[in-house]
């Protein structure tokens, strides 16, 4: 198969997606849509964690914190009048700044360790949601977070909200798709497999690492800005270390360092439990089992046995142009 | 000769070890230097603590009379100072072409102009360029990680001379080296320091190739400087026979 047919399919295969994507929707009812609507957003927090944890390499388990920051600064701001977008920029600048600062610890410490810095700054932002009253409602929660209008034009309902929705994420992916092939996206990696060696190539793994954090943690809170119009109603529940959690075993289903990983390890999260409601009870026991025998098989995701057998294909065939060349090698 | 690099009274210690005891050298623009000297003598560390991967005890390191003792290994980089590890340091996950661009790339301007710029830091003629040189012209779409050792090896140098850089410190590149590749990286280290006039300081165990490819070699033993002279005076002296050669 030549290089362009490869980008033709890969095209086809693209254009198929968003035309489901786009379509299907319109034969759903609106507990479908609300369904479909949470997928794109886990899958933007998801995007987000991939570019911290995927490609830079750092563990985090506090992107459920940046979501509830985000779903908080959406449901503050628009319940007094103030449009989404401004909700929006303010819960960006406030993810990256604080996303930045977590970066810190990640300077000096790695792996399990990194991991239990972000899980104490995932308790401490749920307490914060949870106990400051005067500014989150505690547990009684902020009501009536209002759906927003993008040009006059309202998204109340739930095919307008999920169709932004899903421009959300076509923004967030091509924004992902641009930055990991960028030179800092190279950069990341190289933070990943080998620091040490990046540092001696000039590559200032600091800087690099608390853009990482920052940037990541930032699409967490636009994940979060999308998700208070959705369900209407904050609360502190949902953003226990559960989903950081969550989000994190997305990401590892998926495909860590996978652009596609972040949608398709969503997408098992969030339809998996609708798939096993004949279940009932039994459906956390049948999706730990499957990631079990999944990262027991592929520990890079579902993504890595697509790699691996892509990997394989092209090794045959390399080795069997070799081959075919060493008859006319020799005299 | 204008002198590149000094190092002057350099001490490292872990605990109550004495890694590296009081080194002082120096290396000329255009020279290529061996240090040699048995396991655990303190090489790797002299490295790592005039590189900045470790912070020495005592001691200073100047770069062109600049003081940059402690310096991030980063900044150094920048200011032109490459290296080589003993052990294996590419990215197995990158490509020969993309592990080549990312050791070009962060001397390409700011940060900021690196995201907004093109996708290969304009690194792409460059790093064919440096595959051809090192002969590694049918693995460029390959992953590093597949390649054989010495490839690897290759490789990693390649990455070193990637920047430009005036000053090279290799650590072991002979290590685990066949002979035909070993061959092949002597001459290309050769026609880089004929051509291009970078510096070299180079660790081997290797005596062949050390005393072949050097100009001047400083002899280790116990973290101190035992002997220093060209390749012939340091194979006549006693006290490095005795030390590290034999008989």
């Amino acid at each position: 198969m030549t290089g362009r047919t490869k980008t033709m399919l890969a095209a086809l295969a693209l254009a198929a997606g968003i035309a489901a994507l786009v379509l299907v929707p319109l034969l759903l009812n609106r507990y479908g849509l609300y369904i479909l609507s949470m997928w794109a957003i886990m899958s933007i927090a998801a995007i987000g964690l991939n570019l911290t944890l995927g490609y830079a390499g750092q563990v985090s388990l506090a992107q459920g914190a940046f979501v509830g920051i985000g779903a908080y600064a959406a449901a503050i701001i628009t319940t007094q009048g103030w449009p989404l977008v401004a909700a929006l920029v303010v819960a960006v600048a406030l993810c990256f700044v604080i996303g930045w600062l977590l970066g810190y610890p990640a300077l000096r410490v790695q792996h399990h360790y990194l991991a239990f810095v972000t899980l104490a700054f995932s308790t401490l932002a749920y307490l914060v949601f949870r106990n400051e009253e005067w500014l989150t409602k505690g547990i009684y929660g902020i009501t009536g977070v209002p759906r927003p209008t993008l040009f006059g034009w309202p998204l109340a309902a739930p095919l307008r909200f999920y169709y932004f929705c899903l421009a959300a994420l076509g923004i967030v992916f091509a924004g992902a798709w641009w930055l990991v092939r960028s030179p800092w996206g190279r950069a990341f990696m190289a933070l990943r497999e080998n620091p040490m060696r990046a540092m001696s190539l000039g590559v200032d793994t600091r800087r690099y690492t608390l853009m990482a954090f920052a940037i990541g943690s930032s699409l967490g809170g636009v994940a979060g800005v999308l998700y208070a119009p959705l369900v209407e109603f904050i609360d502190p529940t949902p953003f226990t270390l559960g989903l950081s959690l969550n989000l994190l075993m997305m990401v590892i289903v998926g495909g860590s360092g996978f652009l596609f990983g972040p949608l398709l390890g969503a997408l098992i999260s969030v339809l998996l439990p609708e798939w096993l409601r004949f279940s009932e009870g039994l459906y956390l026991i049948v999706y730990a089992l499957f990631v079990m025998i999944l990262l027991a098989w592929s520990p890079t995701g579902i993504l890595g046995i697509v790699d691996r057998y892509l990997a394989r294909r092209r090794a045959r065939a390399a080795s069997a142009a070799r081959s075919a060349a060493m008859p006319e090698a020799l005299p | 000769m204008k002198t590149v690099l000094e190092v002057e009274n350099l001490g490292k210690h872990f605990g109550g070890i004495t890694a590296v005891d009081g080194v002082s050298f120096q290396v000329r623009e255009g020279e290529i230097l061996g240090i040699i000297g048995p396991n655990g003598c303190g090489k790797s560390t002299l490295f790592n603590c005039v590189l900045g991967q470790l912070q020495p005890s005592q001691g200073e390191v100047r770069l062109d009379g600049r003081v940059v003792t402690g310096m991030r290994p980063c900044d150094l980089n920048r200011l032109g100072v490459s290296r080589t590890f003993q052990l294996l340091q590419v990215f197995p996950q990158l490509t020969v072409r993309e592990n080549l661009i990312l050791a070009g790339q962060e001397h390409q301007g700011s940060m900021t102009r690196r995201l907004f710029g093109r996708r290969d830091a304009g690194l792409t003629e460059a790093a064919e360029r440096m595959i051809a040189f090192f002969k590694l012209g049918h693995l460029a779409g390959e992953k590093a990680g597949g390649l054989s050792y010495g490839q690897q090896k290759l490789l990693d140098a390649a990455m070193a001379f990637m920047a430009g850089p005036r000053l090279v410190l290799l650590d072991e590149p002979a290590g685990g080296v066949n002979l035909t590749m070993l061959a092949l990286l002597k001459e290309r280290l050769q026609a880089i320091n004929a051509e291009q006039g970078a510096t070299f300081v180079v660790i081997e165990h290797n005596m062949d190739f050390v005393m072949s490819l050097c100009t001047r070699v400083l002899v280790l033993a116990e973290g101190r400087v035992l002997a220093e002279g060209t390749p012939d005076e340091v194979r006549a002296n006693p006290k490095v026979i005795e030390a590290y050669l034999g008989h």
